[in-house]
């Protein structure tokens, strides 16, 4: 009995490194990049996608956990993170992160060697070239994590259909410039606390101004990917004329924080960059 | 949440079939709900208490009742138009210089007026002279609704509401609930 309290505590305990929102948005971009390919689908390999990508995502996102958790005990936002609280010991996260990564690569292996190789590059953008060596010293670090980001729906696609192509590139592109949208409208959310921990991000380098002309370029960028891959994948008139009325209120609000910059435009941005690209994913996959 | 399902199903399904123009309209119409429906969700209903509210809204009835005029009185199309550019066009200019408030508010009503008579009469008439499946009147009741909804968030911008505004911010949510359904019902019933 006292075991199994323990093995709960410490599962409870481990729920939160993985950040289960964002996973689970990657995971569905995973999904619907899978889905995109409209093949027969094969519940095996549903199951296989679904699994592997969530170790994977899992792993990378405990990595990077534990390599700042010094950030995170500096930072408001961060501060009651299991890491930055104490309730996980760094070395706990690190083999946890080692052993979930190495699972998730593992098994996208076992299912098919060009797919597992999306899933290996889309750790190690995350975990080496952003988080290890990018983020504390340049803002465009950025670039690097959303490279990483756009690798579930890159690694999906291939699943399905064996191969990198133009749809499966766009895709990754539509993530990677909605990054921008959701992570700079977080970093001049939450400005105070990045600048204490000493993170540069595009607000407190460039400026709040040139940051919001960034994320209104980037919304128009991933706006368009989206529309120029749903029409490729050959989704049907209503569900694109449906994409088109969300990508015109990202469009809306992406212009209103340049034009009428406030807290709570910038909070719907951010709020709303999350709807959509959940909205899209779903709309890319029927 | 169940306001911006049902206007999304009404963009991505409800309006398959029907011309460029009228398409267009109704996309506008359902597409503005469901974008409002949304930073509602995000903001909470006070964001209707925002200026840009006002432009905005006059989006719904104005693209509703160019859609309903297309589809059924092609010698209106053009002339029906023009009057919703322009109406609109006048709507935003009137909102964002400074005029007095009362010449603001008479465009207001005027445009208001014609596009919420063109999408509550319509429907209702063409359903009672047989022209169209009776269900195609739910449409008017939508109209009717959107007109309603229009009057109390004048009341609570202008500061003289008829109920207080905490009752408005109640009722809201549940009017905009109820005018898309009985849109969406009432375009899947014609």
């Amino acid at each position: 009995m006292r075991i199994v309290n323990l093995i709960r505590t410490k599962v409870s305990s481990y729920i939160p490194l993985i950040k289960s929102m964002q996973t689970s948005l990657l995971l569905s971009t995973g999904l619907a990049g899978y889905m995109s390919a409209h093949t027969h689908l094969e519940l095996n390999m549903l199951f296989g996608l679904v699994g592997s990508l969530f170790l994977a995502i899992s792993g990378s996102t405990i990595l990077n956990m534990w390599y700042d958790c010094d950030i995170d005990t500096v930072m408001n936002r961060t501060h009651n993170r299991p890491l930055a609280m104490g309730t996980v010991t760094k070395q706990e996260a690190l083999w946890l992160g080692v052993i979930l990564s190495l699972a998730g690569v593992g098994w996208a292996l076992v299912i098919n060697r060009l797919y597992c190789l999306v899933v290996f590059a889309g750790l190690f953008f995350d975990v080496i070239v952003y988080t290890i060596w990018l983020k504390r010293r340049t803002s465009w670090s950025i670039v690097w994590g959303g490279i990483s980001g756009g690798m579930p729906i890159l690694a999906g696609r291939v699943l399905a259909i064996g191969q990198i192509d133009l749809v499966g590139l766009l895709l990754m592109m539509a993530v990677l410039f909605w990054i921008p949208t959701h992570i700079l409208t977080f970093n001049m959310r939450y400005f105070s606390d990045y600048l204490t921990a000493r993170v540069p991000t595009f607000p407190s380098v460039y400026g709040f101004e040139a940051t919001r002309a960034i994320i209104a370029l980037s919304a128009i960028l991933a706006a368009a990917s989206i529309g120029v891959a749903g029409v490729m994948i050959g989704v049907q008139a209503g569900v694109l004329r449906l994409m088109a009325v969300l990508s015109s209120g990202l469009l809306l609000l992406s212009f209103a924080t340049v034009f009428r910059p406030s807290e709570q435009v910038n909070f719907s941005l951010f709020k709303y960059a999350s709807i959509y690209m959940l909205a899209s994913m779903i709309l890319l996959s029927l | 949440m169940i306001t911006c399902l049902l206007a999304a199903y009404q963009v991505a399904v409800g309006i398959n079939g029907l011309e460029n123009v009228p398409t267009i309209a109704y996309t506008i119409a359902f597409g503005v709900l469901l974008v409002a429906g949304l930073l509602i969700i995000i903001l909470g209903i006070e964001v209707l208490n925002s200026r840009i509210v006002v432009m905005v809204s006059s989006i719904i009835p104005l693209s509703l009742s160019l859609g309903l005029i297309w589809e059924h009185f092609a010698f209106l199309r053009l002339p029906y138009l023009i009057f919703a550019i322009v109406a609109y066009l006048t709507i935003i200019i009137t909102r964002s210089i400074t005029i007095p408030v009362k010449v603001s508010t008479i465009i207001l009503a005027i445009v208001h007026g014609v596009a919420g008579l063109v999408v509550f009469l319509l429907p209702s008439i063409f359903s009672a002279q047989g022209k169209a499946n009776p269900g195609f009147a739910l449409v008017g009741l939508g109209g009717a609704l959107i007109g309603l909804g229009g009057l109390l968030l004048y009341f609570l911008r202008t500061g003289r509401p008829i109920v207080s505004s905490e009752t408005i911010m109640r009722i809201l949510p549940a009017l905009l609930l109820l005018m898309t359904i009985a849109f969406v019902a009432g375009f899947t019933l014609a």
